[in-house]
């Protein structure tokens, strides 16, 4: 839970109570006049000359509860806009189909690491289309919009590990784009995000080989298998060193599958686009560094 | 006013009559607004149909451990079901089936003043369906994008998006070109006597929803132009990759797809309006508050497109002021359920069943309306987006209160447009199980959306499995009734009892003619002394 949990739900709840109240109000009469002024009880109706007083209160007693409602949300909406200055700053990637997070010093991670009680300032960043940064637990919510900066903030009160939702339809895989919030105490936050290798529990991709890692903490296995299935991408086994028939500037060619073209194809995936695929790789140059690159080819050479 | 009866020498029911051309063509080229209702009716009931039939596959889809579709086929499944309930049913139903059939009877005229233009319309709205199912099968594939067509990713995506959003361009067209017919009809061809308060308030409803038509459609229109250039020329007004605003398009789109609401909802108001008085046999109460109210519900319910956004990443001052109208707007809502409330008091009250129909829109309207203050209301709208919260919240405005008062109307008005009648007890039944079926269905959702379940999820996290158990078990007891529903009226329409003409009892103009109406409704263009909910009181129990 966070301290934008309370805030939202003191809301909520007072919504919902007033809403009950209105709804058995009106089921209560609409049954009781149904059943009271049932024709067979009463069979000359009497009109029911039209009051000015009534009709003035039908008017403003509704106005005068919606207004509270209105502050009420107001409040808290002021509260969810309003991130602290001494925010921690978390550069939040949002691509078909992963979530990137990425901490001032560098730091990348496909979970998102916060400390205990602190500030935290998730700036949202969009390569291709809109998606939804969403905490239900924190009940925070904010679209990442490519060519528009976005954030959203909050400060986490207890430790553990929630889920983060995309809440912005983005395509095939909507419903798979999750990662994990995980809370923990500050000190081992700032060892982790030092570089000390700390697994914390709940964590997406623990225990897996560190370049198939990679795969999926950058998201790339939402579009390209390990196997040789086809799916948004073209499956990665058996690519290394294989003839691939690409469209370059609208030119067809034929390619071998080389350390170079595959450095190519991922940081500007628009230049050669692999024939029968459609051109919808996002580029990666923001989520994988040289480095990484570098470990994807070595992984993509032993996968045959 | 003396009722006139079938047995008149030169009456002959409208579809019965015989006209300019035989057979089917009489049909295809009819210019009688009743007969144009007719076929309106036709084609939005097979739409009806097909979008719910998908809606079922999906539910099917959401059973834990019974998935049928793919991902890309489920996205394609809620993108059509939405496009086809929200443009060929929802918004045209009740304005061009009984607006068409009724509207011309209700204010003393023998047609609408553009009978030509209305055949039109249906012409447009056949052609804006085929377009939208050609789309399906060709040119990449269904649309995946959802109803609302965000940009960028319908710029993206593979699939057929330019005809889909042309579909809706045309069906746009007419759209408006329906409501100029409405609003010039109900200005030019009352009958003397026959003041703007002495309107049936069912015609205030299509008088209102008219105007929505007319200012609103143009801009859905010229933004899914947009779409269309984007795609095809790269004209870059909504791509960001071009310096185009993807914001720009949703706030296009929801000043449009907001009022459509009230599109939908303003002329079902109308006619529970209508049948209020008729079963509590009572003069509606507050008969100007009503017809104003749907007017001030049309005026600012044009200015609160932006609580669709608040997380959109827009302003966060006009969220506030968003917000704020919002509020506001769901005053005059409220102030109809009070006037229908009062109207029962000291009534007396027989609830038949186009009555039960009508008791069950104030309930299922109730809650829509109220989960609607959740929406509206900032901080928890922040929680709640984009969650199944939404998509309980319009099915219960939508369905609930919309499709509940069109089956309302179908109840009501079935006997003077078939002359039959259908099995009573039966339709008591057939309602039962819908109802019950239906917050079934619903209401879970309101909870999964609360506990954090996003919409448009092809899969789900565990812990929604019970949830969407329940929901799509009620899902299947609602689908049951409603073949119950269509299945009783059918029996009525063949094998029913003849309806007289006058079965309710009520006081508007309609209830003069026989059941059927004859081809030109009124022999003679009546001449109007009261009111319309003026009831002779001692026939009580008619
Ligand atoms: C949204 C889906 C998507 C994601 C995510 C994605 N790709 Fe791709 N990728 C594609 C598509 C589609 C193609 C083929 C068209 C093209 O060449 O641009 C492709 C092509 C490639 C190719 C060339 C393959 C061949 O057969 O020649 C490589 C290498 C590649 N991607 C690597 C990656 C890496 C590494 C990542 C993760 C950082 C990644 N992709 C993420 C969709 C994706
Ligand atoms: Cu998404
Ligand atoms: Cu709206």
């Amino acid at each position: 839970m966070a301290t934008s949990t309370g805030v939202v739900d003191g809301a909520l709840i007072y919504i919902l109570a007033m809403s009950v109240l209105l709804l058995f109000l009106i089921v209560f009469f609409m049954i009781y006049f149904a059943v009271r002024y049932r024709a067979s009880r009463n069979p000359v109706p009497s009109e029911l000359p039209e009051s000015p007083l009534i009709e003035a209160i039908w008017v403003i007693v509704p106005t005068l509860l919606v207004t509270t409602m209105f502050i009420y949300g107001l409040t808290g909406f002021r509260f969810l806009r309003s991130a602290p200055a001494n925010s921690l700053v978390v550069k939040v990637y949002a691509r078909q189909w992963s979530w990137l997070f990425e901490y001032d010093n560098g730091k990348k991670s496909a979970d998102l690491i916060v400390p205990l009680g602190k500030n935290v300032r998730c700036e949202l960043i969009s390569a291709d289309v809109i998606h939804g940064f969403y905490v239900p637990a924190f009940r925070i919510q904010q679209d990442a919009v490519p060519g528009l900066a976005t954030y959203a903030w909050f400060n986490a009160t207890t430790m553990g590990s929630y889920y983060i939702l995309c809440s912005q339809y983005c395509g095939r895989r909507h419903s798979a784009m999750i990662a994990k919030l995980i809370v923990v105490p500050p000190d081992q936050f700032e060892a982790w995000r030092q570089g000390k290798k700390i697994e914390f529990t709940g964590a997406s991709y623990a225990n897996m080989p560190a370049g198939e890692r990679l795969l999926y903490e950058r998201g790339c296995v939402s579009c390209h298998s390990l196997e040789d299935n086809k799916m948004m991408g073209p499956p990665f086994k058996g690519l290394f060193g294989s003839q691939v028939v690409v469209t370059t500037a609208g030119v067809q060619r034929t390619v071998v599958a080389d350390s170079a073209y595959i450095h190519k194809s991922i940081v500007d995936p628009g230049a050669d686009i692999v024939s029968g695929f459609p051109n919808t790789m996002p580029p990666s140059k923001d989520v994988v560094s040289e480095d990484e690159i570098g470990r994807i080819i070595s992984y993509l050479k032993g996968l045959k | 006013m003396a009722e006139r009866e079938t047995h008149e020498s030169d009456y002959v029911p409208y579809f019965l009559h015989k006209g300019k051309y035989p057979g089917a063509l009489g049909w295809l080229l009819a210019t009688d607004h009743k007969r144009i209702g007719l076929l309106y009716l036709a084609c939005i009931a097979t739409f009806f149909s097909v979008a719910v039939i998908i809606g079922v596959i999906m539910r099917i889809n959401m059973l834990p451990g019974h998935v049928i579709l793919t991902a890309q086929q489920y996205n394609a499944a809620f993108t059509l079901h939405g496009i086809i309930m929200v443009f060929l049913v929802v918004i045209p139903a009740v304005p061009t089936i009984f607006g068409n059939f009724f509207l011309p009877i209700l204010i003393g005229g023998r047609d609408m003043i553009f009978p030509r233009l209305n055949l039109f319309t249906w012409y447009l709205f056949v052609l804006g369906a085929v377009l939208a199912l050609v789309s399906v099968f060709f040119g990449g594939g269904a649309v995946d994008t959802g109803w609302t067509f965000y940009v960028p990713f319908s710029l993206k995506t593979t699939v057929n998006v330019p005809l889909a959003v042309f579909a809706v361009f045309i069906l746009g067209m007419s759209s408006i070109l329906t409501g100029i017919n409405i609003v010039t009809t109900v200005h030019q061809l009352r009958a003397p006597g026959m003041g703007f308060f002495r309107m049936p308030l069912s015609v205030w409803g299509f008088y209102a929803t008219a105007w929505v038509q007319i200012l609103a459609t143009p801009i859905i229109g010229i933004t899914m132009l947009l779409v269309v250039m984007e795609r095809l020329f790269g004209i870059g007004v909504f791509d960001p990759a071009k310096g185009g605003d993807p914001l720009l398009y949703q706030h296009l789109f929801w000043i449009y797809s907001h009022p459509a609401v009230y599109i939908m909802i303003l002329p079902a108001m109308g006619v529970i309006s209508d049948i209020f008085p008729v079963f509590s046999r009572k003069n509606i109460y507050g008969y100007k508050m009503i017809a104003f109210s749907s007017l001030a519900i049309a005026s600012v319910g044009s200015l609160v497109w932006g609580h669709h956004m608040y997380v959109s990443g827009q302003s966060d001052t006009a969220g506030i002021i968003f917000s704020l109208l919002t509020f506001l707007v769901a005053v005059p809502s409220a102030i109809k359920v009070f006037n229908w409330l009062a109207t029962m008091y000291k009534g007396s009250i027989q609830v038949e069943p186009p009555f039960l129909y009508a008791l069950s829109f104030i309930f299922l309207f109730s809650i829509g309306g109220l989960t609607g203050l959740f929406l509206g209301a900032l901080s928890p709208n922040v929680q709640l987006h984009n969650t199944y919260f939404v998509v309980a919240h319009f099915h219960y405005v939508i369905f609930g209160g919309m499709g509940f008062g069109l089956a309302a109307a179908v109840h009501y008005w079935f006997p003077k447009m078939t002359g039959k009648m259908y099995n009573k007890p039966l339709s008591v039944v057939a309602w039962l199980v819908v109802f019950v079926g239906f917050n079934i269905f619903y209401f879970p959702m309101f909870i999964l959306g609360w506990e954090g379940m996003p919409r448009r999820y092809y899969d789900y996290l565990p812990q929604f499995a019970t949830l969407h158990q329940v929901a799509s078990i009620g899902s299947f007891i609602m689908v049951a009734g409603l073949v119950l529903v269509a299945g009783n009226l059918l029996r009525g329409l063949v094998a029913g009892a003849r309806a007289p003409a006058n079965p309710w009892g009520g006081a508007t103009l309609e209830w003069t003619l026989p059941s059927p109406p004859g081809q030109e409704d009124f022999e003679e263009i009546p001449v109007i002394t009261h009111g319309p909910y003026e009831f002779d009181k001692k026939e009580s129990g008619a």
